[in-house]
């Protein structure tokens, strides 16, 4: 299991058929809500080192910060962060920093490669806070969240001080009305002149996340700097997949070396593909019976090795490309097709199934489970295709079968 | 009798004209549900597959007294067609269509406080009655008329748990898909309620996925005031925490959303758990 599940937090924010958010870097979270009025520390981003020194340079000041951006957090402790006091130093740090493997706890082992750094101006932080601003879901509307505590990882906080963070829902036809910003800022122990500024960050943080179909604005820490000033010194920002329609701008800011590359190729043919550690590869319709598909084979001693959902409307040509995705793989030692025909009919399945097989020589068992409209059909064209499919008439079926396979046992943890 | 569709039904289908409008409402008319028109602004006063088309919600609820409304509108203006059926008053709007933005829908339910139509969706599969009617993509022949209600998250594993029952021979009432996006009109407590007052739902089958806490919720009512045997099944057993909304998303809902959660406050709650989606249909049979 441990494997299993090292594979997914190396992508926290995407659990199996969840509409996807899109990840972006903190400098350009920052200059998103830059945009909206939310102050930020002036810095620029650079992937060739060489500029860093000219770009401490025009920061100005006794010392910078170079911080890595890769789509992860936990940089600081992996090294990803770094105090320059030199612009010369500023460039030694860029230079150790980009093309860097970074290493973080929510990177998994392999770590990512670190593209491009951000460097900042360093400040006089008087304390750290923390905030947020996401949906939720019973409410039917966005809370924020905001804690005296900020800097530290909020979960924990949440779990040994519950009492230390704070909750309030924003009203969509009114947005954050100022006194829910005071209240929260004195609730953090700001002072009044703080806590009129807290008034503007909010309500620039609410019209971000509105304008932009934010699933997620996190600022942590917002800092107090000594001369009184707030400021969100780090940033992240995930985005509502299935807004960027109407966000051309937004939808540019994907970085697929930050992906997987398989899941990114799927992405293309609208399939939901995750990547797993197991050797079972699944090919399913819908996403709770991907899950529940991939529930049956662990219950049947084996371990799949991807989640697939071909979607409620697939074609041929979907399943060609989904095969291919699939086998790409080199784990898979057996695939389990389970499809719940509705709109997608068992024989337009069959025939992309047989299509691919023939195409792309798989060279594995498949066992096939299909059932619902055109079921017959279906069968008949697998039954007569000259191909070696074993079929299954029952989930659980499938699932002894493909475990038996695959040859997996429950000796794999 | 059943619950939200019968025989009653009369159905309007907004974004008829439309590739899967036109096919879903075929589907539905032929499984015996009475299709009396559809909306699609700017073709108002035409007839398309023998329907006639209405430019607005309201028009065609005046015209033909349509009382449940089935939204096959692409994701930019699904949640206005959502608005107007609730304006027009229509008591029962199912929503179809996937990919709604988050804010789209938050809009959507800030205008619908208050108002008295009740949502099914989106993204969702959608409701069928056995035997009667269906306003949704749940494929007719699969259902068998019964007595065993089904409340489901997910699309796919609906048929599943369809099947299965209709294979050992119990059949259903009435299949609500409600959906799995992070806001959903009606919400397994709305459906158990249903149920809980329907005289010919003996049972109910409720299938759940890990994320959010609505099956934590649904324990809470169940045990609470809910009388009727239910057969649960968690799907994402195998899968870690449901983190969607990253670490604050956990914080507000008060739990990390795993199956392992939801299995033990359903088992808690007197629910027959099932481990193995190949067992809903079997379990069901065992207990009654």
């Amino acid at each position: 299991m441990g494997g299993f599940c090292e594979m997914l937090n190396r992508n926290p924010i995407q659990p199996f058929g969840a509409p996807h958010v899109l990840k972006i870097h903190e400098y350009q979270a920052k200059s998103i809500l830059a945009r909206f009025g939310v102050p930020v520390p002036r810095g620029e981003v650079t992937s060739n080192s060489l500029d860093a020194a000219a770009i401490a340079q025009r920061l100005g000041g006794s010392v910078v910060v170079v911080k890595a951006q890769i789509h992860a957090g936990g940089r600081g402790k992996g090294g990803g962060v770094k105090l320059a006091k030199s612009p010369d130093e500023a460039e030694r740090l860029a230079k150790q920093m980009i093309g860097m493997t970074l290493i973080t706890h929510q990177t998994g082992r392999e770590g990512r490669i670190v593209g491009r750094v951000l460097i900042e101006e360093g400040l006089q932080i008087e304390r750290e806070l923390y905030l947020s601003m996401l949906l939720d879901r019973a409410a039917g509307r966005p809370v924020i969240i905001a804690s005296a505590a900020g800097g530290m990882d909020i979960e924990e906080v949440a779990a040994t001080h519950p009492e230390k963070i704070l909750r309030e829902h924003v009203d969509p036809a009114t947005g954050v009305i100022p006194f829910q910003a005071r209240k929260l800022a004195f609730a953090m122990g700001l002072e009044s002149g703080p806590a009129g500024k807290m008034v503007k960050v909010l309500d620039a943080i609410y019209k971000a996340f509105i304008e932009t179909d934010a699933s997620m604005i996190e600022i942590n820490p917002l800092i107090l700097t000594k001369s009184g000033d707030l400021l969100a010194l780090d940033a992240k920002v995930t985005l509502d997949d299935n807004a960027l329609y109407r966000h051309p701008d937004l939808r540019e800011l994907r970085d697929l070396s930050e992906e997987d590359p398989l899941e990114v190729e799927a992405s293309k043919f609208s399939l939901n593909y995750i990547r797993l550690d197991g050797n079972i590869g699944c090919m399913v319709n819908g996403a709770g019976l991907a899950m529940a598909t991939m529930d049956i084979i662990k219950l049947a001693g084996g371990e799949p090795a991807n989640f697939l959902d071909v979607g409620g409307g697939a074609n041929a040509e979907q399943i060609k490309n989904a095969f291919r995705i699939l086998m790409a793989d080199k784990n898979v030692k057996a695939v389990l097709i389970n499809i719940f025909g509705g709109i997608l009919r068992c024989d337009v399945l069959a025939q992309g199934v047989i299509a691919a097989v023939k195409d792309l020589g798989v060279p594995v068992p498949i066992v096939i489970r299909m059932e619902g409209t055109n079921v017959q059909e279906g069968k008949r064209m697998l039954r007569e295709s000259g191909l070696n499919f074993t079929t299954a008439d029952s989930m659980g079926e499938a699932a002894d079968k493909v475990v038996a396979l695959a040859g997996a046992t429950a000796a794999r943890v | 009798m059943a619950v939200l569709l019968d025989r009653h039904t009369r159905l309007v289908v907004q974004g008829l004209t439309g590739r899967e409008g036109t096919f879903h409402a075929k589907q539905a008319a032929a499984y015996g549900t009475t299709v009396v028109g559809g909306v699609t602004p700017g073709k108002g006063g035409t007839t398309h597959e023998g329907w006639p088309i209405f430019n607005s919600v309201h028009d065609a609820i005046r015209e033909t007294g349509a009382n449940v409304s089935v939204i096959f509108v692409p994701p930019p203006f699904a949640a206005d067609a959502i608005m107007e059926a609730t304006d027009a008053g229509v008591p029962l709007v199912v929503c179809i269509t996937e990919g709604i933005p988050v804010v789209d829908m938050m809009r959507a339910f800030t205008f619908m406080e208050g108002k008295k139509t009740r949502l099914v969706g989106p993204n969702c599969p959608g409701v069928i009655t056995a035997g009667q009617a269906k306003a949704g993509i749940i494929p007719g022949h699969i259902c068998k008329e019964g007595r065993i209600g089904i409340v489901s998250k997910s699309g796919t594993l609906t048929y599943e748990a369809i099947h299965q029952l209709t294979r050992v021979g119990m059949g259903q009432t009435t299949c609500i898909g409600i959906g799995g996006d992070p806001l959903i009109g009606t919400s397994f407590i709305d459906a158990l309620t249903l149920f809980g007052g329907d005289p010919d739902t003996d049972a109910v089958i409720m299938i759940g996925e890990i994320g959010g806490t609505a099956e934590q919720d649904a324990a809470v009512f169940i045990k609470r005031e809910f009388r009727k045997p239910v057969v649960g099944f968690i799907a994402g057993q195998t899968a870690p925490p449901g983190r969607r909304m990253g670490h604050a998303g956990a914080i507000i809902a008060g739990g990390q959303g795993t199956a392992a959660e939801k299995m033990d406050a359903l088992t808690k709650a007197g629910v027959h758990v099932v481990k193995s989606p190949a067992d809903m249909g079997s379990k069901m049979r065992e207990i009654l």
